[in-house]
């Protein structure tokens, strides 16, 4: 669906130039959720705004839907980015109109009759949950509320991708998690193709597919979020999946096997799960890292665990990690 | 100099011209100021709308020479002081009103003192647009005229009132100034008796009703602004 060809864009700026992408091919299926993962500045920002040609590519090929966008002419690309629509960090929301014009808006660009567009919103604004909050400005929402009405006015005219620049960033855990899974729903319901620019690990495990890793303006480790995520090779990955770091020390010292935890939803609050395994069949793990968080008493994100060498042990730990449910648990080699 | 203000004498005639000449007084103030106003906003609001879309990265960009010309002539009127633009345009009152004497001649220098600085306000008002929702609009596929025609110049609307009200105030004080140069309205009944006649009462009056309709367009322009805008929650 959408094909970045060797995208690199440079900067001038008043002490020279800034290289923001090097060299970027990157491949996007229809229908998937692919996401971009990147600390600040990494490029991703500018990298998403390549696939609308908001920033035109210093070189390089976009392809959209079969479309070579760098090579439209102005009104043609007004005609295209009719069917890649996006999402922001700050809603962008226009604060003038009312929720219902708000949606109304790019099916008025588009030259919809009133009633088709009025109709269409209604709709809309029951997809995303807000049916009572038409007649209502932006200002009087949440800012959960406020997404859910730029999705809305995203989905207005049939898009075929949906870009998320920073979609979450401004929310809070919860209302992070029930965005995401709305952003879900309209992948699998209406079969959009999702891109999903953050810089936070966890909207990637909760909703992508495919990931590349950004740094530095160049694609360091791209692949399904599974593989990426369980062996992660670059120092970029590896900081990303484990924020808070890896404790070498502790590395360094034992000689034990790894396994990595990933939390998916699973209600382990007021369990104690590495203690109780400890209880239940005597293995002792060691926390390596860890990065996990609560959201409506289910756990999310991912640990390191340290387990003594003797095979039989760690089957053991494996099996019974394993059981637990909406937790992965899988072996990490070096 | 104000001796004898409120003298037996004094007071009639201050009486006598208030039942007189001050109802017709405060209607031309009104009319000069309110048409004055209004077209020097049909000028200066697209320029200003301009001077912002027209610049390098901007919704629509103009050659950057035109830019700079539009920028100078802009400074060049508003740097003229009013007193002394009143009587360089005369060649171009008496083009278009064919005199330079009266109340409708003193609209003309009115409307070009006017719109150089109403165009600065509503540069100001549209670079207070969230440019990330211009960016969104853009994303969109909105062409550069339907961004300024449906996201520009509504999203800064409350702006725009309020910018409209401290020009339209600022032009009744200009259009007091006009008297001097034969224009009517409460400006010509303070100079023509307190300045020319030394009749300080009658200018005392004036003046106080200079200052109530100073008060009565602000009033009514920041309710409309604060009315107008949806970003407060009510």
């Amino acid at each position: 669906m959408i094909e970045l060809v060797h995208l690199s864009k440079t900067f001038q700026v008043s002490d020279g130039t800034v290289e923001a992408l090097r060299d970027i091919t990157l491949h996007i299926e229809r229908g998937d959720i692919y996401g971009i993962i990147g600390m600040s500045g990494a490029g991703k920002s500018t990298l998403v705004r390549c696939i609308n040609m908001l920033e035109r590519p210093t070189s390089g090929q976009v392809i959209v839907d079969g479309k070579e966008m760098n090579a439209m002419s102005a009104s043609q690309l007004r005609e295209a980015r009719r069917s890649i629509t996006m999402i922001f960090q700050g809603f962008n929301l226009l604060m003038q109109r009312n929720c219902l014009q708000n949606i109304c808006f790019p099916m008025e660009l588009a030259g919809f009759k009133k009633a088709d567009a009025k109709r269409r919103a209604m709709e809309l604004l029951e997809l995303v949950g807000l049916p009572d909050k038409a007649k209502s400005y932006p200002a009087q929402l949440s800012g959960g509320q406020q997404q859910r009405v730029a999705i809305a006015r995203a989905l207005a005219i049939n898009p075929k991708v949906l870009l998320c620049d920073e979609a979450t960033s401004a929310l809070d855990p919860n209302t992070t998690h029930s965005i995401l899974e709305l952003i879900k729903e309209i992948n699998q319901k209406l079969g959009i193709t999702v891109v999903v620019i953050t810089h936070q690990m966890s909207v990637v495990e909760d909703i992508c597919n495919h990931v590349a890793i950004l740094d530095g303006g160049r694609v360091v480790e791209e692949g399904l979020v599974s593989d990426v995520f369980s062996s992660p090779q670059s120092a970029a990955a590896k900081k990303l999946v484990f924020p808070s770091g890896v404790d070498e020390t502790l590395l360094s010292q034992t000689d034990g096997r790894r396994i990595r935890l990933v939390f998916n939803g699973a209600q382990v609050t007021g369990a104690p799960i590495i203690a109780k395994m400890a209880v239940d069949i005597g293995v002792l793990a060691n926390i390596i890292a860890a990065s996990t968080r609560t959201i409506d008493a289910q756990a999310y994100g991912n640990m390191l665990l340290d387990i003594p060498k003797d095979s039989e042990q760690f089957d053991r730990a494996l099996e019974y990690l394993s059981a637990i449910p909406n937790v992965i648990a899988e072996e990490v080699k070096d | 100099m104000f001796t004898g203000l409120f003298s037996s004498e004094s007071l009639q005639e201050a009486i006598g011209v208030l039942q007189t000449e001050i109802p017709f007084a405060i209607w031309e103030t009104f009319y000069v100021t309110v048409l004055s106003t209004a077209l020097a906003i049909v000028i200066g609001l697209p320029l200003g709308v301009l001077l912002v879309v027209g610049e390098k990265g901007g919704v629509c960009p103009i050659p950057a020479w035109l830019l700079k010309a539009l920028n100078v002539v802009i400074n060049l009127l508003r740097s003229i002081p009013f007193l002394i633009l009143m009587i360089m345009v005369f060649p171009l009152c008496r083009l278009l009103i064919g005199t330079t004497v009266g109340t409708n001649a003193t609209i003309v220098p009115l409307v070009v003192a006017a719109f150089p600085f109403i165009a600065r306000l509503a540069e100001g008002s549209m670079r207070e647009v969230n440019p990330n929702v211009i960016e969104a609009a853009q994303s969109m596929g909105a062409t550069p005229f339907q961004i300024i025609w449906k996201v520009m110049i509504p999203e800064s609307i409350p702006s725009l009132i309020s910018n409209a009200t401290v020009a339209i105030t600022t032009i009744l004080g200009y259009s007091a100034m006009s008297g001097i140069i034969g224009g009517g309205g409460l400006g010509k009944i303070a100079i023509n008796y307190g300045y020319y006649r030394y009749k300080y009462l009658v200018m005392v009056v004036a003046v106080i009703l200079l200052i109530l309709l100073v008060q009565i367009f602000q009033s009514v322009g920041t309710h409309l602004a604060i009315k107008s805008d949806k970003r407060l929650k009510k």
